[in-house]
């Protein structure tokens, strides 16, 4: 007995390094890492110590602070503002169920999201935008994410299910804040009011749900035997690629224009979803061929072997070893064009990026506050970007429980 | 044996680009028969069994099995291919299932089988080559010689009529090589129709029933095992077995 315990000290593994060791052999472990250290150090810290100060004292935020329903939703008509709230609760309702049945980082989002609500609601400013109404909306929407929570621990509640309901909420966002012509209730609101994040939104997860399947789509039309439809697709990405999105979007929204008969022209906003779609389909078409290619053929081989038809191998081996293969690429991707929405503005739509150029002309004293405007949309995107690069990480390490085969 | 052959092979020729790999396999197996084949790496002894359920396409001669003619009709491959399954030298197993998927998927997708029949059967056949407590897990935790089991599983769950084993235990470490071939020599003793290509000649000799041995795209040679090691008749057989019974 005595034995066996003395045995188990031995094998334990050596104990961590406490912070002075860390210290030591991490930041002055040889002389050229000694003069970083010492030289970084106080670099990095006064870098962020004027960033700080200034942000605090010197910084006049009055560009960002005055008009949070501008850079939010744009001209959207304030009295039909409640339309935005009701698809910003339903998010709500279901970050939280995800959080409820996956946990993880939407964990982390949704506990996020809910101080962040709180804490506008509890702000002790006095704010025009900021009356009765908005603060227990979104005190509300925390409310709406602990629902979620219950409802996603729910066993019954198939996962499916959440995912559809995911997929359904971006069109039923168009339809209800599009509105319905001649309608009481929910009056048809034209495009040209859509702005600010409201429209970054729609661009991007619009983009990313259509571009997705269209670029898969096209990556199997390049492999395909047919010379018909390989070579419509290939000449498809090849084109797409070889020119700059500001083209397309230009293409999308002047040319197409110009083709169509005045009664059958599309809307502005749907030109340039289309325009950013196709932009990112192209790109997602070479990395899911990637990944095609990535696929050994003795998995296909094997999945013939055992009778299945091609549909099915491709289905349930081909698309999911291939898109695991790729799915940093991809992820990238999405997140290049989350960005890449900005362009928009170049054709007249007011994005979150553009609502602020427009705050910024509207008033010769906003144009001396450009800097905080630019700073405060940059840090917007960058959480939003940051956000999809942690998801992205997770579901790698999530999905990469076989790597080694 | 009066009944028809499970497979019937005629003049079966093969060629890839100008290599002709296949030059005129005639072989016919019948059912609960332990064919193995054996020869030198390149005599085409995989092409010929991956004929057999169409992974190659043979261009000449005649290959029937279960009463199936192989033609390019899909319906007509897809259907041997149920009545077949092949185990592969280097698994193939899927990466991204675990090892229950692995055997469920066909049963599942292909046999319409409902999902609790599918795992019920995947258990028994896991229980069978020996790993059920390994189902749960994903094949690349898993030992050779276990993936090989598991796919040995995955390709009894269609309930084939025929297994074709192309090289099973040639990419395998040497400890492991035994209990793949225990559960083959179980499999064969069940009375299951198997056509084995391989170099185990300790295998062969304890299962077959018969023996071809291939050189060249041809069958230079065939017998019941004892015929093939006591008494060759061809040069090219007996210089083939004094080099890998040497060792």
């Amino acid at each position: 007995m005595i034995n066996t315990e003395i045995e188990q000290e031995m094998i334990k593994p050596p104990l961590p390094p406490g912070p002075l060791k860390w210290v030591k052999e991490n930041l002055f472990s040889s002389i050229f890492n000694s003069v970083m250290t010492v030289a970084l150090i106080p670099i990095v810290f006064y870098l962020l110590f004027s960033v700080v100060s200034w942000a605090l004292f010197s910084a006049d935020w009055r560009a960002v602070t005055q008009f949070p329903l501008l850079y939010t939703v744009g001209q959207y008509p304030r009295d039909q503002i409640w339309r935005v709230g009701v698809i910003l609760s339903s998010i709500f309702l279901f970050l939280g169920i995800s959080w409820g049945r996956w946990g993880g980082l939407l964990r982390s989002i949704s506990l996020a999201a809910g101080l962040v609500c709180v804490v506008t609601a509890l702000l002790p400013v006095q704010h025009p935008q900021l009356d009765q109404g908005m603060r227990l909306f979104l005190g509300s929407n925390t409310v709406m994410i602990l629902i979620g929570y219950f409802i996603g621990r729910i066993k019954a509640v198939k996962a499916s299910v959440i995912v559809v309901g995911w997929l359904l909420i971006p069109i039923c966002a168009v339809v209800l804040l599009a509105g319905i012509e001649n309608s009481e209730l929910i009056p048809n609101v034209p495009t040209t009011l859509w702005g600010g994040l409201l429209v970054t939104f729609l661009l991007a997860a619009g983009g990313i749900l259509l571009s997705f399947p269209l670029g898969v789509a096209l990556a199997f039309g390049r492999r395909s035997d047919l010379p018909v439809l390989s070579g419509f697709s290939t000449i498809f990405i090849e084109v797409i690629r070889g020119v700059p999105l500001v083209t397309i979007l230009f293409m999308f929204s002047i040319i197409l224009a110009l083709f169509l008969p005045v009664e059958s022209r599309i809307d502005r906003l749907v030109r340039a979803l289309m325009a950013v779609t196709v932009f990112s389909a192209a790109y997602s078409a070479e990395n899911v061929r990637g990944g095609l290619q990535s696929v050994p053929l003795g998995q296909i081989e094997a999945a013939k072997a055992l009778g299945m038809s091609n549909l099915k191998t491709t289905v349930f081996i081909v698309l999911p070893q291939a898109l695991r293969a790729v799915l940093p690429a991809i992820a990238g991707q999405f997140i290049s064009l989350f960005k890449d929405t900005t362009l928009v503005v170049i054709i007249g739509i007011n994005d979150f990026l553009g609502i602020g150029r427009s705050i910024i002309n509207s008033d010769p004293e906003f144009v001396q506050l450009r800097t905080e405007v630019y700073i405060f949309i940059a840090l917007i995107y960058w959480i939003f970007s940051y956000l999809m690069s942690l998801a992205s990480r997770r579901l790698e390490t999530a999905m990469g429980i076989s790597d080694n085969l | 044996m009066s009944e028809e052959p499970i497979i019937y092979c005629r003049n079966v020729h093969k060629w890839f680009d100008d290599f002709h790999a296949l030059r005129g396999i005639d072989m016919d197996v019948f059912e609960g028969e332990v064919i193995v084949i054996f020869g030198p790496s390149g005599s085409g002894k995989s092409t010929f069994i991956r004929t057999i359920n169409r992974l190659e396409e043979h261009q000449e001669g005649q290959i029937v099995v279960d009463g199936i003619e192989l033609s390019h009709d899909v319906r007509n491959i897809e259907r041997i291919r149920m009545e077949t399954g092949m185990v592969f030298q280097q698994f193939n197993l899927f990466p991204h299932l675990s090892v229950l998927q692995n055997v469920t998927l066909a049963p599942i997708w292909v046999r319409k089988w409902p999902k609790e029949k599918a795992e019920k059967v995947a258990m028994e056949l896991l229980e069978l080559v020996g790993i059920p407590e390994q189902a749960l897990k994903f094949p690349g935790n898993l030992s050779g010689g276990q993936q090989q089991r598991v796919a040995i599983a995955r390709a009894l769950a269609m309930q084939p009529k025929i297994m074709l084993f192309d090289e099973p235990t040639s990419a395998l470490d040497p400890e492991m090589i035994k209990e793949v071939l225990d559960t083959m020599t179980d499999l064969a003793e069940s009375g299951m129709t198997m056509i084995v290509v391989t170099h185990e000649m300790g295998f062969a000799r304890a299962v077959a029933d018969r023996m071809y041995f291939f050189d060249e795209g041809k069958i230079v040679e065939s017998g019941t095992p004892e015929e093939i090691y006591n008494n060759p008749q061809e040069e090219r057989t007996k210089l083939f077995l004094s080099q890998i019974l040497q060792h």
